[in-house]
């Protein structure tokens, strides 16, 4: 496949760089990535993938525009208050690039649909936010061997790992099991500052761009976390964790299944 | 003694050794249910916060659930 010469213009600040040029700009627009979550990291995620020229680009989001959401979901609009968030984050994706061939799926993920969706993609991010839909993406890829990022914010902080089932350690080797239902604030009561997703989001879409392009180090072993109050970074590094539930030396998760204690009523639509 | 404690030193009255569970009442930790604990690079199970102790000079990071995204 050849660049059109739009392409090389529209590109062009990608194919400058060593790292991309043109043969890495091709594997960008021959990229497949699954977006699971199409709110607050769903949002610049999906911008800047498609901005990139990412060619196949799923979203999923079973959700509808809600005016107090675009505090932070900048991909959406206020004319868009009631609309299908999938449906509003496709347009806005479109009118980037028109090239980009977005895939929605108006739908909450879970054990029965998860591991088709994920199939047909490269790389996963989750951008959702409740533990049952974080535990069951992480359960997925790992089992699928599928690499994805892992993304969570709150208040004023954020958190991601970038997960290569196999290589590199997993959500559950931090965190074995979900915490109880309604233990840990992850809705509406707790609050976040609009801008942290925009970080958060841009970090996951990075790590997606540099799966795809083969390039730098991704994000393993290491959970960084993000203070927007102390405006600080820090690395965690984290290993393999021989006790893992699922991919550690005596899984006891061996298919994918609904952490059902750990949903709550939001997580479950409207 | 002397800990390093998400990346910060912290000083702990204690002389000698303290169990994980003492420690996170003794800092009064956030999500003490919840949280992940790794001692030196290794994520500790729960069940063992009673039995594993701190001692001076070790590193302890407190990793905390967050489920938002949207």
């Amino acid at each position: 496949m050849k660049l059109t010469e739009e392409q090389i213009n529209r590109y062009s600040r990608h194919i400058l760089l060593k790292e991309v040029g043109g043969k890495g700009q091709r594997k960008l627009i021959n990229g497949r990535v699954l977006i699971i979550g199409a709110g607050g990291l769903g949002s610049p995620i999906a911008l800047y993938l498609a901005a990139a020229g990412i060619g196949t680009i799923g979203i999923a989001d079973a959700d509808e525009v809600d005016l107090s959401n675009l505090q932070r979901q900048v991909i959406h609009t206020t004319p868009d208050v009631g609309k299908a968030k999938v449906l509003s984050a496709k347009e806005k994706m479109l009118a980037i690039n028109p090239e980009a061939n977005v895939v929605t799926y108006q739908t909450w993920v879970n054990a029965d649909n998860i591991k088709e969706m994920i199939a047909d993609y490269d790389f996963v991010i989750d951008g959702t936010d409740n533990f049952a839909a974080k535990f069951l993406i992480n359960d997925a890829c790992v089992l699928g061997g599928k690499p994805y990022s892992h993304g969570g914010i709150l208040q004023f902080d954020g958190q991601t790992l970038t997960v290569t089932p196999g290589e590199s350690p997993c959500y559950r080797c931090i965190f074995p099991e979900p915490p109880p239902k309604d233990a840990i604030p992850t809705c509406s009561s707790a609050g976040v500052i609009g801008v942290l997703p925009g970080i958060i989001g841009t970090l996951q879409a990075t790590e997606a761009i540099k799966y795809l392009l083969g390039v730098g180090d991704l994000l393993h072993g290491r959970l960084l976390t993000y203070s927007a109050l102390r405006m600080r970074f820090r690395e965690v590094p984290v290993k393999k964790n021989p006790n893992c539930p699922i991919c550690g030396e005596h899984p006891t998760i061996t298919e994918v299944k609904d952490e059902l204690d750990a949903m709550t009523v939001c997580d479950l639509g409207h | 003694m002397n800990l390093t404690v998400n990346g910060k030193p912290a000083t702990i009255a204690e002389e000698t050794t303290l169990s994980i569970t003492q420690l996170l009442e003794t800092l009064q930790v956030e999500q003490r249910e919840y949280v992940t604990v790794e001692l030196n690079g290794d994520i500790l199970d729960r069940g063992d916060f009673e039995g594993a102790t701190v001692k001076d000079g070790d590193t302890i990071e407190f990793l905390y659930f967050m489920g938002g995204g949207r």
